[in-house]
């Protein structure tokens, strides 16, 4: 039996990644091997399998996995207002605390250009990578917004002239602060969290609550 | 030529259909056997007759108007329908009412494995006989219909829709509030749960008691608790219990953090679940008060599979 009590587990590769191994370490959980190789994804004799943390809700979702670690910007970017009133896709077990990162909405610095186009033009241009909770956040605020998606640096579309705001996610604010942009907003506050896959937590109630059981005694 | 097909919808050829006919033809003799009448009803209805009163079901996604300006629904599932088809086609028959039914239901789910916009359903709906004693005979024709399909591990979650709003009301949590903390529960955000109870004017032990209840699963030691909404469910869940056969009472998971939707569930609610697939089966549980917005306030309960979800099972069991 692995250290996981049997479960699979999926760990985000990326910016939560040494936090999540570390909060493993303290269940007990074997991650020496994901450390030194970065290039192998599926562990199976550790119960454990590596991704990009957004693709940690897709997994777990089909059972792929059992339980995963993700951010909060994920889970809320992937859940779908659709979906409300049927069901669910993951359960959301606990919020792990590391990985603490805000969802803010940021403009350029000096007069506020959102708050021009709004007023002149009645509706704000919005880059981001998050288009679920930009579109959410401005028809939740009342507001019109055009959401442009973007894959890359969202900092260059203010500047460009692309967007009058941006919507993205923050630890520090450096990279903002560096390209002369300021938050205007706070969406909300965006940690790590555990998932599990909603038929594994009634018939794997054992094993998971043992795990966490554990994980309070940290 | 490639012609479309709407996105989460499609088409079953002859080696599919055979396996679910298959599937189907098993279930038929189960429910039929058991006494269940099969019944159909339009896919489209009025939706001011589907929605009525404040315990519809799933909100049907999809709306059409005819040639009268009426809106008409695509039905979201097939026991509001049923509850119609009781008011309206049976008025004075003496209950109890047996019946079963095949058919296809509408939901704008977003398509990925096993989450259709079209699927097709089988299930039955047991109309006069009140709890435990029809809650039992469900799970029984339930675990019968599962185990005729051919599924050999197969669990069925058994909870009470009504303990959580009554352990929140005993607790003195507002009626707003309530209903914002019930759908944490139902979308399983136990975080957003926490949060959502810590934000109110509760003590710590009673954020405690409504943390750790919704966690309690498993077998019949879970069956225990302080007095109050929690031993009021616990004593409704066990004498269901009790009246179950050791074949399906061994399949019997307790969960007290059940929660299913749409909201008409007013007691017993029940998931099915296989190891070998991460979405639950189907489900189903008491809706005593439905059947009243039609007209006949008779207590009911009933489930619904989801064939493909069964077909799905099936096919994962073999590979294990």
């Amino acid at each position: 039996m692995s250290s996981t009590n049997g479960l699979v587990i999926a760990v985000p590769r990326g910016a939560l990644f040494e936090a999540t191994l570390a909060w493993l370490d303290g269940l007990g959980i074997r991650t020496d091997e994901l450390r030194t190789n970065e290039r192998k994804l599926l562990f199976s004799d550790l119960g454990l399998i590596t991704m990009r943390p957004s693709d940690v809700p897709t997994y777990v979702a089909a059972g792929a996995a059992d339980l995963g670690i993700t951010g909060k910007d994920v889970l809320l970017e992937q859940s779908d207002s659709a979906l409300a009133g049927v069901g669910r896709d993951v359960y959301e077990l606990v919020d792990l605390g590391f990985g603490r990162c805000t969802m803010v909405l940021a403009t350029t610095a000096g007069a506020d250009p959102a708050a021009e186009a709004l007023r002149r033009l009645g509706v704000v241009r919005v880059a981001t990578k998050y288009p679920r909770i930009a579109a959410r956040y401005f028809e939740d605020t009342g507001r019109q917004a055009e959401i442009i998606e973007v894959k890359g640096s969202v900092e260059l579309a203010p500047l460009t002239g692309l967007v009058e705001a941006i919507v993205d996610l923050t630890a520090s604010g450096t990279t903002l602060r560096e390209n002369h942009l300021v938050v205007r907003e706070e969406i909300a506050v965006c940690t790590a969290r555990l998932i599990a896959n909603p038929v594994a937590h009634k018939l794997k109630a054992a094993a998971i609550d043992d795990l966490l059981e554990r994980a309070r005694a940290l | 030529m490639i012609y479309p097909i709407p996105s989460g919808t499609r088409d079953v050829l002859p080696d599919e259909m055979r396996e679910l006919r298959s599937i189907t033809e098993a279930l038929r003799d189960v429910f039929s056997a058991a006494g269940y009448g099969e019944v159909y009803t339009p896919a489209l209805e009025y939706e001011a007759v589907l929605t009525r009163g404040e315990l519809a079901g799933a909100r049907p996604a999809y709306r059409v108007f005819d040639e009268n300006g009426n809106v008409l629904v695509l039905r979201s599932d097939m026991t509001v329908p049923i509850a119609r088809v009781v008011g309206t086609r049976y008025p004075t028959a003496e209950p109890p009412l047996r019946f079963c039914y095949f058919a296809h239901s509408y939901r704008g789910v977003r398509p990925q494995r096993g989450q259709h916009r079209e699927f097709l359903q089988a299930g039955v709906e047991l109309i006069g006989v009140a709890a435990p004693r029809g809650t039992a005979e469900a799970l029984t024709v339930l675990c019968g219909a599962l185990d005729a399909v051919g599924l050999a591990r197969y669990r069925v979650g058994l909870g009470d829709a009504a303990l959580y709003p009554a352990l929140l009301e005993s607790i003195g949590v507002a009626p707003d509030d309530c209903a914002r903390l019930l759908e944490e529960l139902a979308r399983g955000d136990f975080v957003g749960l926490e949060y959502g109870l810590r934000a109110l004017d509760i003590d710590e032990q009673s954020i405690k008691l409504l943390l750790e209840v919704p966690q309690l699963r498993g077998g019949a030691d879970v069956l225990h608790g302080p007095p109050g909404p929690v031993a009021d469910a616990v004593a409704g869940l066990r004498a269901v219990h009790e009246l179950l056969a050791d074949g399906v009472a061994e399949r019997v998971i307790f969960d007290l953090g059940l929660s299913r939707l749409p909201g008409y569930y007013t007691g017993a609610v029940f998931e099915v679940y296989d190891p070998a697939l991460g979405i639950p089966l189907g489900g189903g549980g008491r809706y005593d008060n439905l059947l009243g917005e039609f007209g006949r306030s008779l207590p009911a309960v009933g489930f619904a599979l989801e064939v493909d979800h069964l077909h799905l099972a099936l096919a994962a069991e073999e590979r294990l």
